[in-house]
């Protein structure tokens, strides 16, 4: 493990560079093959609508793998991820327009722990809305 | 109707073992938009101590997922699947799952509630290699929403 940023270099409330996902139903389509999560609600509007859903979502899984892209970016080595967790609040809808949602994230060092770890604290949004909840990496920095 | 308290601390078999494939990273990486070298270039996954190419942070939640599958389709523990909604998901990493491994997960009912008629359950799945070391753990908590009221 070869992270990048060494723990002495950064403070609580030091602010990781932030990301933009975009993503469309082919992202979802993709995620759905890639993951093997085939989940109707990801991909079919009508399955959606029917369950009560506004329209299709993004799977959540695919909301967290895009977030935790703000800490592996930082850190350089995914591997220094050592604890990763969020909770689903809110989904992240998908229109059929071509267009579809972004995903934004933002992320700031929250503690410095013990054993050269810090605490990140990640917030993520899309349409305004906060779509992940008490979302928090350990990171072992170098 | 709420679940059976008794299964909580029930634990389940473990898996046959999941043998993780280059490609299947890959397609994985591509598939959350992630360039990142680490999870599709050896001679890179090597450069930071690595073995083999190292998969991204959530890329085990479709194997310890599919091995919650025994919990989710227990007959006698009666949870409406179609009801079930992703509450939480937490990671704790021994290391990154790498190609190559062979993965087994042994998955069990750490906690069910019920609250305003809707049933929580937390499943956590102990992902061990094929020496038996600890990979990783994930920890899964389902939502089995409440019937609307007819």
């Amino acid at each position: 493990m070869t992270a990048k940023i060494a723990y002495d270099e950064v403070e609580v409330g030091t602010e990781l560079p932030a990301g933009t996902f975009p993503v469309t139903r082919a992202t979802l389509v993709r995620y759905a093959g890639a993951s093997g999560d085939f989940n109707p609600i990801h991909w079919n509007e009508k399955f959606a609508v029917e369950v009560g859903l506004p329209d299709v979502i993004a799977h959540g899984m695919f909301t967290m793998a895009e977030a935790i892209r703000v800490v592996t970016d930082w850190a350089g080595d995914p591997a220094a991820v050592v604890e990763y967790g969020v909770r689903f609040t809110k989904p992240v809808v998908v229109p059929n327009d071509g267009v579809g949602a972004v995903i934004e994230v933002s992320a700031k060092v929250a503690a410095k722990l013990d054993d050269r770890q810090v605490r990140v604290d990640l917030t993520a949004t899309s349409a305004g809305q906060k779509v992940l909840g008490m979302s928090r990496a350990v990171v072992r920095l170098a | 109707m709420a679940l059976d308290q008794s299964f909580v601390g029930r634990t389940y078999p473990p898996t046959p073992a999941y043998e993780v494939g280059r490609e299947k990273i890959r397609e994985f990486a591509e598939a959350i938009g992630d360039a990142n070298p680490a999870y599709t270039d050896a001679e890179a996954a090597k450069e930071l101590g690595h073995p083999d190419v190292i998969a991204p942070p959530t890329f085990v939640f479709a194997i310890t997922f599919k091995a919650a599958g025994q919990v989710i389709e227990d007959p006698q523990l009666g949870l409406d699947y179609s009801r079930v909604v992703h509450g939480d998901q937490k990671f704790a990493y021994t290391r990154p799952v790498r190609a190559g491994d062979r993965l087994s997960v042994t998955s069990t009912i750490e906690a069910i509630k019920s609250l305003a008629g809707n049933d929580i359950l937390d499943i956590r799945g102990e992902v061990h290699d094929e020496t038996g070391e600890h990979v990783v753990t994930a920890w899964t908590k389902l939502v089995s929403r409440a019937p609307e009221e007819a």
